[in-house]
């Protein structure tokens, strides 16, 4: 094998600039799939890290994914009962205590309950529709990354006496409130309770600075006349990605629509793998192309050498021996490629990941591309790279391997 | 003493589209130790004959055995195997590979046999380039020395590996007549002081002439052999 590899690498040694643009042509196509895949895992993990961090990983609503069974099916085998209309005023999560106490059993994680009401808050003459929540500032904070978006006061202050509300700051805008100023809060059912404004956040999300607040879950209660009602239980899981298995057993156990992150983002989530899919293929059709100029060198070198594949196999090389020579070839080619091309990709990567921007985004901040570093990365375009040059080697290889000494001796003499 | 070399009736015909007869019920035993002239005009099917029993060739039909091996059954790596450890080869042309020194071409099949660590290969390649007179050209490239130097290496290097059988189609076609009988000796010599077997296409018929014996083809068949000494 030692010798084999040796004459192989005499004979890509021996067509140096051939082998340098061969080379070179495998390296840039590793460098930029590296450098692409960085950048677009790159993009993929920073979204859906803010996916994480801005969704619960689990959401329980008082909704059902499918009607409940009416009393005449059970009943009667005949009935069959189509067209129901859900209530229009859904009652809530059916005694909240015993399941809010089942999660507690298990969870790996953190859940908050909060109720979930559509109302109008009002502020000297002004109005703007609102999504009201009502929740307990110690539990929310687990939950809701809301906590840090705080541009003034604090979502603690909710809890701190009396009647607080927390808003979006787009909304006080709106309403022209500020800090300290006392709103009025009106529940779809006409209630109507005053609130000091004790917080103003900013998520950077325009409908929820514009149509979210948050009041005490008790006072959501009262406002809504719904007492000690809840219908919303976000979740944080301490795995986020273990959602989907914990979403199943919740709404298995609780007959409750449990929407796990990934199922709530389904459409991007499938995006994501189209995009992959497009990014793998032109990887791939990069390596193509690369594998051409392989093919060409050791095509080339074959039709050159074939004098000497006569004498090798006069001195009894088999045809696998001369096979196996120039896929090595190919694959030495592919190899030196890789390895400069890692070098390549690690320099673009490091490139990209050191471009800064700023983006306006109601303050300033700089920021910079999204860049993920993985190993994973380098080994694929790596394997394609390989891959392409044993195919691209192993077409003129075979073609070698089959010449007959005989006909070759006979021309040269 | 059995054979080396037994054909039985072999016949290698080109399948164009006008079939050509290159060699046809073509007898013969080569016993050990044989200094044997493969003559005949051009076209005469030696040089074919000569690669039906190297095995670079395939028979059409009839039978070769090889050290009492028979090789209609052997697949393409077994012949090699064979030509590998029994056989070496020498051209008209010297056929050496040029990107590698005198000593690195004699050590290829040595290192492909497998058999002498890496020190021990070199050491008999440059033992062998010293029988052949070439001690001072061990490194050599074969751009870098006569004609009568490289097709003296080609002989070295069918030597590498010690083999029973020399064929050799030619081997002093594109030398100068001083040359020629620098080769012409050192084949002799193998056969003489080592006991080798060799086989030798020429048309040099005063060279044939030094032979033990002679076979003669006339357009693929054996017109006769005749011993010459």
């Amino acid at each position: 094998m030692r010798l084999i590899l040796d004459i192989a690498l005499t004979h890509i040694v021996g067509r140096g600039r051939q082998t340098f643009v061969a080379v070179i042509g495998v390296a840039v196509g590793v460098g930029f799939s590296i450098a692409m895949a960085a950048l677009m895992q790159g993009g993929q993990d920073d979204f859906v890290e803010q996916l994480i961090d801005t969704m619960p990983h689990v959401q329980i609503t008082d909704e059902r994914r499918t009607s409940k069974r009416q009393p005449a099916e059970d009943r009667f085998a005949a009935a069959q009962i189509s067209g129901l209309r859900p209530p229009d005023d859904r009652r809530g999560i059916i005694n909240p205590t015993a399941a809010m106490a089942w999660l507690d059993a298990w969870l790996p994680g953190h859940y908050s309950a909060s109720l979930r009401t559509q109302g109008v808050v009002r502020y000297v003459g002004r109005e703007a529709g609102a999504s009201i929540v009502g929740v307990d500032p110690e539990t929310e904070r687990a939950v809701s990354p809301i906590v840090g978006d705080f541009v003034a006061g604090s979502f603690t202050a909710l809890g701190a006496g009396g009647n607080n509300i927390v808003m979006g700051d787009r909304m006080a805008d709106k309403l022209g409130a500020r800090l300290g100023d006392t709103v009025s809060a009106v529940s779809s059912t006409g209630l109507s309770r005053a609130f000091r404004i004790v917080g103003l956040f900013h998520t950077g999300t325009t409908a929820r600075d514009e149509g979210e607040a948050y009041i005490l879950l008790k006072n959501a209660q009262i406002l809504s006349e719904r007492a000690n009602a809840i219908n919303d239980i976000r979740v944080k899981l301490d795995d986020p990605f273990s959602s989907p298995p914990i979403a199943r057993r919740i709404e298995a156990e609780l007959g409750y629509k449990a929407v796990a992150w990934q199922e709530a983002s389904e459409g991007i989530m499938e995006a994501f793998v189209v995009r992959n899919v497009i990014m793998y293929t032109v990887v791939a059709a990069i390596m193509l192309v690369a594998g051409f100029g392989i093919f060409n060198i050791v095509s080339t070198i074959t039709h050159e050498k074939a004098r000497d594949i006569a004498i090798m196999k006069s001195l009894g090389f088999s045809q696998n021996d001369m096979q196996r020579m120039f896929v090595i070839e190919g694959l030495a080619i592919g190899g030196a490629g890789s390895a400069l091309g890692w070098a390549l990709g690690f320099a673009l990567t490091t490139a990209l990941a050191s471009v800064r921007f700023e983006l306006d985004a109601g303050g300033q901040e700089i920021t910079n591309l999204p860049i993920a570093w993985s190993a994973l990365h380098y080994a694929i375009a790596s394997v394609f790279a390989l891959g392409s040059a044993a195919v691209a080697g192993y077409l003129p290889a075979r073609r070698a391997a089959r010449l007959n000494p005989v006909d070759i001796i006979r021309g040269a003499s | 003493m059995s054979a080396l070399i037994e054909a039985d009736r072999l016949t290698r015909i080109l399948p164009e589209t006008v079939p050509v007869t290159l060699v046809k019920d073509v007898s013969l035993s080569i016993d050990p130790g044989e200094f044997v002239a493969i003559t005949g005009p051009s076209g005469s099917g030696k040089s074919s004959l000569l690669y039906l029993l190297g095995l670079l060739d395939l028979p059409t039909s009839g039978r070769l055995s090889v050290d009492g091996r028979d090789c209609g059954d052997m697949d393409e790596a077994a012949r090699a195997r064979l030509r590998l450890d029994k056989m070496g080869f020498v051209f008209q042309f010297h056929f050496l590979l040029p990107e590698f020194s005198a000593r690195d071409n004699i050590a290829i099949p040595m290192r492909k046999l497998g058999r002498l660590s890496r020190g021990e290969i070199n050491d008999r390649a440059e033992a062998l380039l010293a029988s052949l007179g070439l001690e001072d050209h061990v490194h050599k490239k074969p751009f870098q020395l006569s004609g009568g130097q490289r097709q003296r290496v080609a002989v070295a290097r069918s030597l590498a590996n010690d083999p029973a059988l020399l064929l050799a189609d030619e081997p002093t076609g594109s030398l100068d007549s001083k040359s020629s009988e620098q080769v012409f000796s050192i084949l002799q010599a193998l056969v003489r002081e080592q006991g080798k077997t060799v086989l030798v296409v020429t048309h040099d018929m005063e060279m044939a002439g030094r032979m033990d014996r002679r076979i003669h083809l006339v357009d693929g068949m054996l017109a006769d052999a005749e011993a010459t000494d």
